[in-house]
């Protein structure tokens, strides 16, 4: 069992996503997070989806999105060297003390606190899902209120792309 | 440049596309086109008795002639009412086209009288949908349908038509594309020769092979050129229930249909084969047994123009993905350029080997009983004897179709229909409707059970209405047969709800629909009831054949087992 990012590319058309997102209910399959948007060609979407299965599983996922009429191209990120990146909002409730050690923990995160009110901070804050995971746990003695995290996107690195 | 309506453009881009028939049944969402189709003599449309029947239909015509059958149905009820046919065509990998009517534009979404979201039902059994945006786009819409439906592996589409976009007022410009183009969908046009000679290499070192070959034989038209290379490497041959006539049932190559009820020979054959050359065929549980002990010896050669169908249920050593027709003539102009040979010897011992579990079992052996009662098996012998196997033979499901499909040589393709990969009772009848519309001067039989033919009855108006001479053949054991098998054999004969009780007279049931019944109960009765129905060309024949209920079908897998393991009648297992 391992995770697997498979990007995918294809139509931007309605129904689309309704077709992918279909396909891994339809076969039993688990999407562990899953984020689309259109590219700079406006006719195309593209589509980051993190999944867990046995090798000859994730050949099969692969093999089914592959033939669905609007995937145009995928590829899986995690068969080479990529980067994946994550957002994450997280409001929490914060007061006296609390106030100054949760704005140093998400200094040495690296994330920002873009909203603040007299009771709340909410934090913004980028990495790979490990990271967002480990911030989660570091905040956890403050009450978080709310987590919202985007889903996992992702790359490779160097020369390779995945376009048409 | 010709101006149309949406709805004449709907029909004329059938008519363009090359559609004689089409079946349906009108409604509200599509009173545009059925008024359009008034007005023209191009598209012939059959109406039926219920939408179900309509894609059966369209399905048994696809299946006999290769081409693709469409369905014409209303929104909501009428096109729910087509899902269990669009999933029997998916399964099977059948072209079809189905054009659904929707609700007006603007009033999607707003649960409108006879609205349902077709595109999102359907989404999970057709092979691609689409919803209609702009009347213009329909001619191109349709072609890319069609292009779908019939390339690459076959399947059906859905095209759903919201009314607005039918408006009979609003025309525009009509012109059917010849040609299109798919960024996103490209099916292989042949296979990889570097794999190829890989299987060649395999092949030809076999000590044990066997062609295990499937439905893609019969869909990619490769019938001719499977037999010529099975004859060429004198390689034994089985069919899966969906590739029978794929090879001549009537040669002495053929070990009969193998899996859940394969020939003893058949599923010997792939237990003990050493190399496996699968073609067109997807490993389906009703051919595998227990996958952990399936053909443990074996080196696999799969090939299939889906990619998702290799090593999806058991993984391939060599695969080939391709049109089979095009990748067997590759290996067929390979094997005949090299010269090389098999290693005859071991062939002919392997021959050895498969006479003799053919002569100790029989290819389907039963006891005949005491000619107090009709067994099924003896019908289906004399359909065959009486059609000179020359029939188109459509099936419902059950033990009905096993006993066709193991009786029945089937020696050209597209002659067997029946819906293998869903088990569609109630395809058959409407099946053979199809079939004989196209093929009005063949004989085309019906084989049911009285269970199966009740689920689709309703037709036998649609038959008279449009002079449709089938014959229908009912295995009439007053019993779900194959749900009363299994219960004998695995729930201690609880014949939980396997009864098919208050059973109606059939022979005047179809009498009251102006055809003929017949109704069989002695043995001696049957060939000449048989022969008395097929003589009659003109006439639908129902022929209610009453059959020992107490027979099961044999050999039958044992469950979780290998492909050997089998029950070869009610006392004896290997």
């Amino acid at each position: 069992m391992r995770r697997h990012i498979i990007s995918v590319l294809m139509e931007n058309e309605p129904g689309a996503l309704s077709r992918v997102v279909g396909l891994f209910a339809q076969r039993n399959y688990n999407i562990e997070s899953l984020n689309v948007a259109p590219t700079d060609d406006p006719t195309l979407s593209r589509l980051t989806l993190t999944t867990i299965g046995v090798d000859d599983k994730i050949e099969q996922i692969t093999k089914q999105l592959n033939k669905l009429i609007d995937v145009v191209k995928l590829v899986d990120l995690s068969e080479g060297s990529h980067i994946e990146r994550e957002l994450m909002f997280l409001k929490v409730k914060v007061s006296g003390a609390q106030r100054a050690e949760i704005k140093r923990t998400t200094d040495i995160f690296r994330g920002q606190i873009v909203d603040v009110t007299s009771s709340t901070y909410v934090i913004q804050l980028t990495g790979d899902s490990d990271k967002l995971d480990a911030f989660i746990q570091a905040v956890a003695p403050v009450s978080v209120l709310e987590v919202v995290r985007t889903g996992v996107s992702g790359i490779a690195r160097g020369e390779k792309v995945l376009s048409l | 440049m010709e101006l149309l309506s949406g709805a004449e453009m709907v029909i004329r881009s059938l008519a363009d596309e090359g559609v004689e028939y089409i079946y349906g049944y009108p409604g509200g969402a599509l009173l545009h086109v059925y008024d359009a189709l008034f007005r023209q003599d191009r598209v012939t449309h059959i109406l039926v008795r219920h939408e179900q029947a309509a894609t059966h239909m369209a399905d048994g015509y696809a299946r006999a002639s290769g081409k693709t059958g469409v369905a014409l149905v209303t929104s909501g009820p009428g096109a729910t009412n087509t899902i269990t046919g669009i999933a029997t065509a998916y399964m099977d990998s059948i072209p079809m086209v189905v054009i659904s009517g929707q609700v007006p534009s603007d009033f999607i979404g707003t649960d409108m009288f006879q609205e349902t979201d077709m595109v999102g039902i359907s989404r999970p059994i057709v092979k691609h949908s689409f919803l209609v945006k702009r009347a213009e786009d329909i001619p191109m819409t349709i072609k890319k349908a069609f292009h779908i439906a019939q390339s690459g592996r076959p399947g059906p589409v859905v095209v759903d038509i919201p009314k607005d976009i039918t408006n009979p007022s609003d025309k525009f410009e009509y012109v059917y594309p010849k040609k299109i183009k798919l960024r996103s969908y490209n099916p292989p046009q042949k296979g990889h020769s570097g794999q190829i000679r890989k299987a060649l290499d395999l092949l030809m070192q076999a000590k044990r092979p066997i062609i295990y070959s499937g439905g893609g034989v019969i869909l990619g038209q490769a019938a001719d050129v499977l037999t010529e290379l099975a004859q060429k490497l004198n390689f034994p041959v089985t069919n899966t229930l969906m590739g029978l006539g794929g090879y001549p049932g009537s040669d002495r190559q053929f070990l009969g249909m193998l899996g859940m009820h394969g020939s003893y020979a058949a599923n010997l054959a792939m237990h003990h084969a050493d190399v496996i050359l699968a073609v067109g065929a997807r490993f389906d549980d009703r051919v595998t047994n227990g996958v952990a002990k399936f053909c443990p010896t074996a080196k696999i050669v799969h090939i299939d123009i889906d990619p998702a169908s290799i090593s999806k249920n058991i993984r391939a050593d060599v695969p080939i993905v391709g049109p089979v027709k095009a990748v067997l003539n590759e290996m067929l102009g390979a094997i005949k350029d090299s010269k090389r040979e098999v290693d005859k010897e071991a062939t002919n011992s392997w021959w050895k080997q498969i006479d003799e579990w053919r002569s100790s079992k029989g290819t389907f052996p039963y006891d005949p009983g005491d000619g107090g009662i009709i067994k099924p098996q003896a019908v289906i012998e004399a359909l065959y004897e009486v059609t000179k196997g020359d029939a188109f033979v459509t099936s419902d499901v059950g033990q009905h179709q096993m006993f066709a499909a193991q009786y029945y040589k089937f020696d050209q393709p597209n002659r067997w229909i029946n819906s293998g990969g869903l088990g569609t009772m109630g395809f058959g009848f409407p099946a053979a409707m199809g079939v004989k519309l196209h093929y009005p001067d063949h004989d085309v039989a019906c084989v049911t059970g009285e269970g199966s033919i009740q689920m689709n009855i309703q037709e036998l108006s649609t038959c008279l209405q449009y002079d449709l001479p089938i014959k229908i053949i009912t295995l009439n054991n007053q019993a779900l047969g194959m749900v009363r098998q299994w219960q004998d054999m695995q729930y201690d004969s609880r014949y939980s709800h396997s009864y098919m009780e208050s059973l109606p007279d059939f022979k005047r049931l179809v009498e009251a629909y102006g055809h003929v019944g017949i109704t069989v109960e002695k043995p001696d009765d049957l060939k000449g009831a048989m022969e008395e129905a097929f003589a009659l060309k003109d006439r639908l024949v129902f022929l209610d054949v009453k059959v020992d209920p107490n027979e099961h079908v044999y050999p039958m897998q044992i469950k979780d087992g290998s492909m050997r393991d089998m029950w070869l009648s009610k006392t004896e297992r290997t």
